[in-house]
């Protein structure tokens, strides 16, 4: 695992650059939307649930690097999983992936995304 | 001799190394550094005459009060005060602000007008928001042109007779622009508004004359101004404080109490319950030695350059973005700026890789972004330490951004 200097890993840089999940989902049933009140990061997370299923994950937004790759890792962590364990992912799962060291001033940035998906999950069938 | 060869010696922070860097400090919009000559005011005056102030009948009472005291003679000429008494300290800019909204609206009523700016920190916004909703008062914002200058035209057409509060930064903390105080605050007396200014970025960069901008209340922050936090200062016109009721209840602030009664002290105590900044009030007095030494003009002129050069630097980079009004134009010591494609934290975290410290964020002034149509911004801020080397520094660290993420 290389962690680098500064927040900025290889995978942050990537997910940047080319996020795998970016993007609209017009069968999307589940969707929340939240921001970071310190910075105006926005987030929206498009779910579409079936059978007790995350069948398709996206997200759209505008936000700093490390909330976008963080966005797209948590799309990806939960695409095709069970609803219950997406409702389990954590901030370290995410950080697993990244591979970056964030200091506590980021932190939101990563958990904005996980915040988003737990508001999209409680909307959806209540 | 440059001014900054002359101070940086002065700022013991200034020899740190950031992430293996020299530290670039461009960050005094938000709070400037100190130099030694207020942290050693403050730690004297916790070692050899700290006491609670104005009530305490021995050697230590009186010397904390005469210190105190002498803080607001000090800001007094400092900013062209006409009486002591006009001089208010408080805990910040926000609270200075805070305590007007508070204190002026409170006689407002329903229907009656409160102007702010677009370009507005939220501390000179949110307490005026929060009056117009409890007393149901109309709150308008004059706009900010293209230009980034405030249009005059549209605050003519925004002040009716029922218009009671003109609120205005002196200088924008996001566009630098400086906006014409004793302009506004003559449109705004033609139908007998109060003008509230909000000068934290002003006080630190500017020669500050209060008999010249003829504003009602002016409110700044030391920590900005090379002196230390919790204390902020607000002026006041005696004539409009002596009929202001003041909303802060406490000690300090009496003259005689019974149950179920008060008698309210003589200004500018009134305004100042409980045990005030007393160490903070001697660091600021520290502060103002300092800039005076260094004299105000001779700031203004130094931090002009460094913002002329950081904009003609940054203009000349594809891709980087400027904003504020044009070059020729005076200006605060702010320079706020985008890189296409990245985001200002990112901007900032990458900088701050390579020891720079930028402001990144929608600094405090969310409308302002939504009319300039961003997120957020970069920006680089100076002060009477930055050098010319160190805008260097931050124009090449800029150039290189694009290719890091």
């Amino acid at each position: 695992m290389t962690v680098q200097i500064g927040p900025y890993s290889d995978v942050i840089r990537e997910r940047w650059r080319r996020p795998r999940f970016r993007g609209e989902l017009p069968s999307a049933n589940a969707v929340a939307e939240d921001v970071n009140p310190l910075c105006g990061d926005r987030v929206r997370l498009m779910l579409s649930l079936a059978d007790g299923r995350v069948a398709a994950a996206r997200f759209a937004g505008d936000s700093c690097a490390i909330c976008a790759a963080s966005a797209d890792v948590t799309a990806e962590l939960i695409a095709g999983r069970p609803v219950a364990e997406a409702r389990r992912l954590a901030a370290a799962d995410v950080l697993a992936v990244l591979q970056a060291d964030i200091r506590p001033t980021r932190m939101r940035c990563v958990t904005l995304p996980l915040s988003v998906l737990e508001q999209a999950l409680n909307g959806h069938g209540r | 001799m440059r001014l900054d060869e002359k101070t940086r010696p002065d700022f013991p922070i200034l020899s740190r190394t950031i992430n293996g860097h020299p530290l670039v400090y461009l960050d005094s919009a938000a709070s400037s550094q100190k130099p030694r000559s207020v942290v050693e005011a403050i730690s004297q005056y916790y070692e050899r005459s700290h006491a609670n102030v104005h009530r305490s009948i021995h050697t230590l009472g009186e010397e904390a009060t005469e210190l105190y005291e002498a803080a607001r003679d000090r800001v007094q000429r400092f900013i062209g005060a006409a009486r002591r008494e006009e001089i208010i300290l408080t805990r910040g800019t926000t609270d200075g602000l805070s305590l007007v909204a508070d204190a002026l609206c409170r006689g407002l009523a329903p229907g009656d007008q409160v102007l702010v700016t677009e370009m507005e920190h939220h501390s000179n916004l949110i307490p005026w928001q929060m009056a117009a909703r409890r007393q149901g008062l109309r709150l308008a914002a004059v706009p900010v042109t293209g230009g980034g200058l405030l249009d005059l035209d549209a605050l003519d057409h925004l002040l009716d007779e029922r218009t009671r509060v003109v609120a205005f930064a002196h200088v924008s903390n996001v566009l630098g622009t400086i906006n014409p105080v004793t302009e506004i605050v003559r449109r705004a007396r033609r139908v007998g508004a109060t003008t509230v200014v909000d000068g934290a970025q002003a006080a630190p960069h500017l020669p500050l004359d209060m008999s010249v901008l003829g504003c009602d209340f002016y409110a700044f922050s030391p920590h900005k101004m090379l002196g230390p936090t919790g204390i902020g200062v607000l002026y006041g016109r005696r004539e409009r404080l002596e009929h202001l009721e003041p909303t802060r209840g406490g000690s300090e602030m009496i003259k005689e109490v019974w149950i179920d009664r008060a008698q309210w002290n003589d200004l500018p105590w009134r305004f100042e319950p409980g045990t005030p900044p007393i160490a903070e009030a001697v660091g600021l007095t520290a502060a103002i030695e300092y800039l005076e030494k260094l004299g105000m003009e001779r700031v203004a002129e130094h931090e002009l350059a460094l913002a002329r050069r950081t904009l003609d630097g940054l203009a000349a980079i594809p891709g980087v973005r400027v904003f504020g009004p044009p070059r020729s134009a005076a200006r605060g010591a702010v320079v706020a700026f985008a890189v296409d494609g990245l985001h200002p934290h990112d901007v900032a975290a990458l900088l701050d890789a390579e020891g720079i410290a930028v402001r990144a964020g929608h600094h405090c002034a969310m409308p302002l972004m939504r009319r300039l149509g961003v997120v957020g911004t970069s920006r680089a801020s100076f002060s009477v330490f930055n050098s010319p080397d160190e805008v260097e520094r931050l124009l090449t660290a800029v150039a290189g951004l694009r290719a890091q993420l």
